[in-house]
């Protein structure tokens, strides 16, 4: 079963680029600490950290994309997975911060000692447990998101209402925890984190260890999205995106699908969260941003989406260009941004991996098809013909009379 | 009480027994004025007899001047015992006569001193005050002086005010006094049961908002024999008050709501009627509420006379250019997306980006100031329910914009033509109708609609480049809710959403109040999946 599944899930792309992280996982942290500075090869300990930070970026826009790319469920709340998976970590390396905090309690993280907390919440129980952090890192995202999914997809919710309700619920989760009273730190967040597994987290090894930990997750995310977008469940999942009507007339259940696709993602993207918080040492209610959640997609959007290896570069060169505008033209960033979101929805609908594709088309002057048909039609002939409700799969909206 | 305060209010009041036999002289001004001087030497009881002496010349231009000794800004000259008004000029004081404002010379700062006062000497002015002018010929002196013994509660003023209350001619002034003698007997532990017990239901049916403070502090320290009364009191007004907290809580929720309306209805059009949605429809009210800014420094440097009317201004300019930004945006983008929701989300959001940082990098990302005319300020009170006008003009400007964008949609050409290319675009275009030209339109009307929003909440809110993003998520809600495509709808949903979250807020606080309605509305799409006014049909399937 497991074997059959290997071999039917991976294709030589899905392989290569496990194997890719897997040498990276091996070969930053080896040269980070084996090597000094200068030597060729070298790579600085920033550096190291940085791109770890890219990588659970990446897992998350992966699995944004699990959902959105081969689901079509335009999720605007995947930040918010990846926010409470990060609290998850957050509260754990807050319990770790033991009497070193500044009031010096041995159990109640500085915040509380401020606001007059007696003892600890009760959700609060139990984080000081590496393993039961762990566990709520997957669980509480992947409760909430099952949840609401199985609200929202049972009552039909679809398109553009559900990127609106997911919105919402990224929006009211910013508020909750912005206030003092929720005891998760308030607009401050919780930070000021020292040891992680007994390591003091801003080691050189231990950054180098985080490092090689997101990149096998990322490698592991990886083998999953691809075993099941290559199962037959996968399939059923693309033909929810491409027709979701003609899908439940062929007698799937398609809230199950749906439910399972926008779960395991939930989970995938609160496992990216809890490997970033310690990459970066702060977790805050600003992660909750509508404006983040959205930005996830179009890291995916660059990448090309509907591909496995899409949502990767997507997000790994965008958070490059972002690190860099935001030093040097912090100004231009925002434009830039903008103007990206603008022009990849109108120029670049399959994203860089399509571009390939494409130019791969022209080069051979063979007539294939790209690997993943067209998710939407993109020449101003067929968008006419959607236009005119001739394609079931993109009908438009009908539009109703205004009274 | 001390004695010595007992025998200056007594003496005042003989004094002021005399003052009221109308025959009396008045003091000439060079009596007060050494009556004024007399305030300054000696010990505080000294001068508590000057004040005494002061308050019974009876004189209307003494009390400012007690006024200005108990805030503690009555100067002395060291060199001549004159009292004064003083005013910083550079290193000296410039010093006025208190009672006829000539101008005194300057003196330099340390040779003028202030008069001393303690809390004993305040409270004497006060009812000093209070008794000069609760005799005053001018109602509103009077009134005035009765609501400031009311609040002061002392029994020193009750002879005072059984005094007033037989020479008093206005029947509202009379209950008024009548109510403030309750106040103070109510409050006050040397008067009898009996008379406390009628003082209670009068405090009780004064409607004044500090009966109920009043009422609680004296049954906390009533004896048993009054308990029972002053609770029976309490209870009655309990109930009255909380039946005028209802209808502020609905006055506020409609308040909020009618900013939701504003904020949504050009949504209803662009996303109900053309399906389009538009990440940037935030934006727009923000544009709006900068052009408003903008109109008002155009008009304060070219026509500074017209400042109480700019918004008239800016309402027309506000909607031309949120239109014309939006037509902009219909035929470069989003044309070419139409059938294609999540692509408009997205492209649209990326505009949204471009249009807050434009606004950013030309006006700042500091808040602007945007003045209220004078009509828009303010508040009126109506029994226990108080009004600000800027809000009253806010709902009004709501339905107005309601009714109208109604009319444009049933009863103009343009109107009909939109809702022939939203029911069936093909045929729609094959009567001649140019639809793409009608798409720029609707949309153009969408987002002019958001510009007059955002002038009416620059005057409510922050003018800020980030003023859009928090009505969006709101708006898209209201629209969801209310059901796509039908203004009534939105504007049930609107008024409902704002209610709702007024009547939630003092239990569950203002930030759990907005995360409930967002549950309660993922609650009712499951019952209902296009909103309260839904269409039925085949249209509407996807």
């Amino acid at each position: 079963m497991l074997t059959q599944a290997l071999f039917r899930a991976l294709d030589t792309k899905a392989w290569w680029l496990i194997g890719i992280l897997i040498a990276a996982a091996i070969l930053v942290p080896a040269s980070n600490l084996l090597l000094s500075p200068g030597q060729f090869g070298y790579v600085p300990t920033y550096l190291v950290s940085l791109f770890g930070k890219y990588l659970s970026y990446a897992m998350l826009a992966l699995a944004l994309d699990l959902v959105w790319g081969y689901c079509g469920i335009l999720s605007l709340g995947h930040g918010a997975f990846f926010a409470l998976g990060g609290y998850g970590m957050g509260m754990y390396l807050m319990r770790q911060i033991g009497p070193r905090g500044v009031y010096g309690n041995p159990v109640l993280p500085d915040f509380m000692v401020f606001l007059n907390y007696k003892e600890l919440p009760w959700y609060w129980l139990g984080f000081d447990n590496f393993w039961f952090a762990m566990l709520m890192v997957i669980l509480v995202p992947g409760i909430l998101a099952f949840i609401f999914g199985f609200l929202a997809f049972r009552s039909r919710v679809t398109g553009v209402y559900l990127s609106i309700i997911t919105q919402a619920m990224t929006f009211a989760l910013l508020l909750a925890f912005f206030r003092n009273d929720m005891g998760f730190g308030g607009n401050n967040g919780l930070t000021d984190f020292k040891d992680i597994l007994g390591q003091p987290i801003a080691a050189q090894t231990t950054r180098a260890s985080l490092f090689a930990a997101t990149a096998i997750a990322l490698a592991l995310s990886i083998f999953v999205c691809s075993m099941i977008v290559n199962s037959k469940l996968g399939k059923v999942m693309v033909a929810i995106r491409d027709a979701e009507s003609r899908t439940r007339f062929l007698g799937y259940r398609v809230e199950y699908v749906k439910l399972f696709a926008f779960t395991a993602s939930a989970i995938m993207a609160g496992i990216a969260g809890a490997l970033y918080v310690p990459q970066v040492g702060i977790i805050n209610p600003s992660e909750f941003e509508p404006s983040n959640s959205i930005e996830v997609v179009i890291w995916t959007a660059v990448g090309g989406r509907g591909t496995i290896i899409g949502p990767i570069i997507g997000a790994i060169l965008v958070n490059m260009g972002k690190s860099y505008f935001t030093s040097a033209l912090p100004e231009f960033w925002l434009f830039a941004l903008g103007a990206l979101f603008v022009f990849v929805t109108l120029f670049m609908p399959k994203g860089i991996v399509g571009l390939i594709g494409q130019w791969r088309t022209m080069t051979t002057k063979r007539e294939q098809a790209p690997p993943n048909a067209a998710l939407q039609p993109s020449s101003p002939e067929t968008s006419q013909a959607a236009e005119r409700g001739e394609d079931p799969s993109t009908m438009l909206v009908e539009p109703k009379p205004a009274e | 009480m001390s004695v010595k305060r007992l025998s200056a209010t007594l003496l005042a009041l003989l004094m002021l027994l005399i003052g009221i036999v109308p025959s009396l002289a008045q003091p000439s001004d060079a009596e007060l004025t050494t009556l004024i001087d007399a305030l300054a030497p000696g010990s505080y009881s000294d001068r508590e007899a000057a004040i005494a002496a002061l308050v019974a010349t009876g004189d209307t231009r003494v009390s400012p001047i007690l006024n200005t000794l108990s805030e503690g800004n009555l100067y002395v000259v060291e060199s001549t015992g004159r009292v004064v008004y003083v005013e910083r000029q550079g290193d000296n004081y410039a010093t006025t006569d208190p009672l006829t404002g000539a101008d005194l010379g300057e003196v330099g700062r340390r040779d003028a001193e202030k008069v001393r006062v303690n809390n004993n000497l305040r409270r004497v002015i006060r009812s000093a005050i209070g008794q000069m002018t609760l005799l005053s010929d001018n109602p509103a002196t009077r009134r005035a002086a009765t609501q400031s013994i009311m609040r002061d509660a002392d029994p020193v003023n009750l002879p005072l005010l059984d005094e007033a209350l037989a020479a008093e001619t206005d029947p509202g002034i009379k209950t008024l006094m009548q109510t403030a003698r309750a106040f103070i007997v109510l409050q006050d532990p040397a008067a009898s049961i009996e008379e406390r017990e009628a003082a209670a239901p009068v405090v009780a049916k004064s409607g004044d908002s500090s009966a109920i403070t009043v009422l609680r502090g004296a049954l906390a320290n009533a004896p048993d024999a009054l308990k029972a009364d002053i609770q029976a009191s309490l209870d009655g007004l309990s109930r009255d008050a909380a039946a005028w907290g209802a209808v502020q809580n609905v006055w506020y929720g409609i308040s909020l709501g009618s900013v939701l309306l504003l904020a949504a209805i050009g949504l209803a059009i662009t996303f109900g009627v053309m399906g389009v949605i538009n990440m940037a429809h935030g934006e727009m009210v923000m544009l709006g509420a900068y052009t408003t800014f903008m109109t008002q420094a155009l008009i304060r440097q070219y026509a500074p006379g017209l400042a109480e009317y700019s918004l008239a201004v800016a309402l027309p300019a506000a909607f031309l250019f949120t239109a014309l930004v939006g037509i902009a945006i219909e035929r470069g983008v989003i044309r070419w997306l139409y059938g294609r929701p999540l692509e408009t989300l997205l492209a649209t959001w990326g505009i949204s980006l471009i249009l807050q940082q434009s606004v950013r990098t030309i006006f700042g990302p500091t808040n602007q100031m945007v003045s209220n005319p004078s009509w828009m300020s303010g508040s009126v009170a109506f029994y226990g329910l108080s009004i600000t006008w800027n809000r009253f003009w806010i709902v009004m400007f709501a339905i107005a914009v309601f009714l109208m964008l109604l009319m444009i949609l049933n009863r103009t050409p343009l109107g009909l033509q939109m809702r022939a290319v939203t029911q069936n675009r093909r045929m729609a275009s094959a009567m001649g109708i140019r639809t793409p030209m009608v798409d720029a339109l609707t949309f153009g009307l969408g987002s002019g609609i958001a510009g007059l929003a955002g002038v009416a909440l620059s005057q409510i809110d922050n003018v800020s480049p980030n003023l859009g993003q928090g009505y969006i998520i709101d708006s898209f809600m209201v629209v969801v809710f209310g059901g796509v495509g039908n203004l009534w709808g939105t504007l049930v949903g609107a008024l409902t959403l704002g209610v709702a979250n007024k009547f939630l807020e003092p239990y569950a606080g203002a930030v759990l109040g907005k995360i409930l309605i967002l549950v309660m509305i993922i609650l009712f799409i499951q019952r209902r999946p296009r909103g309260l006014f839904a269409l039925k049909g085949r249209a509407i399937e996807q």
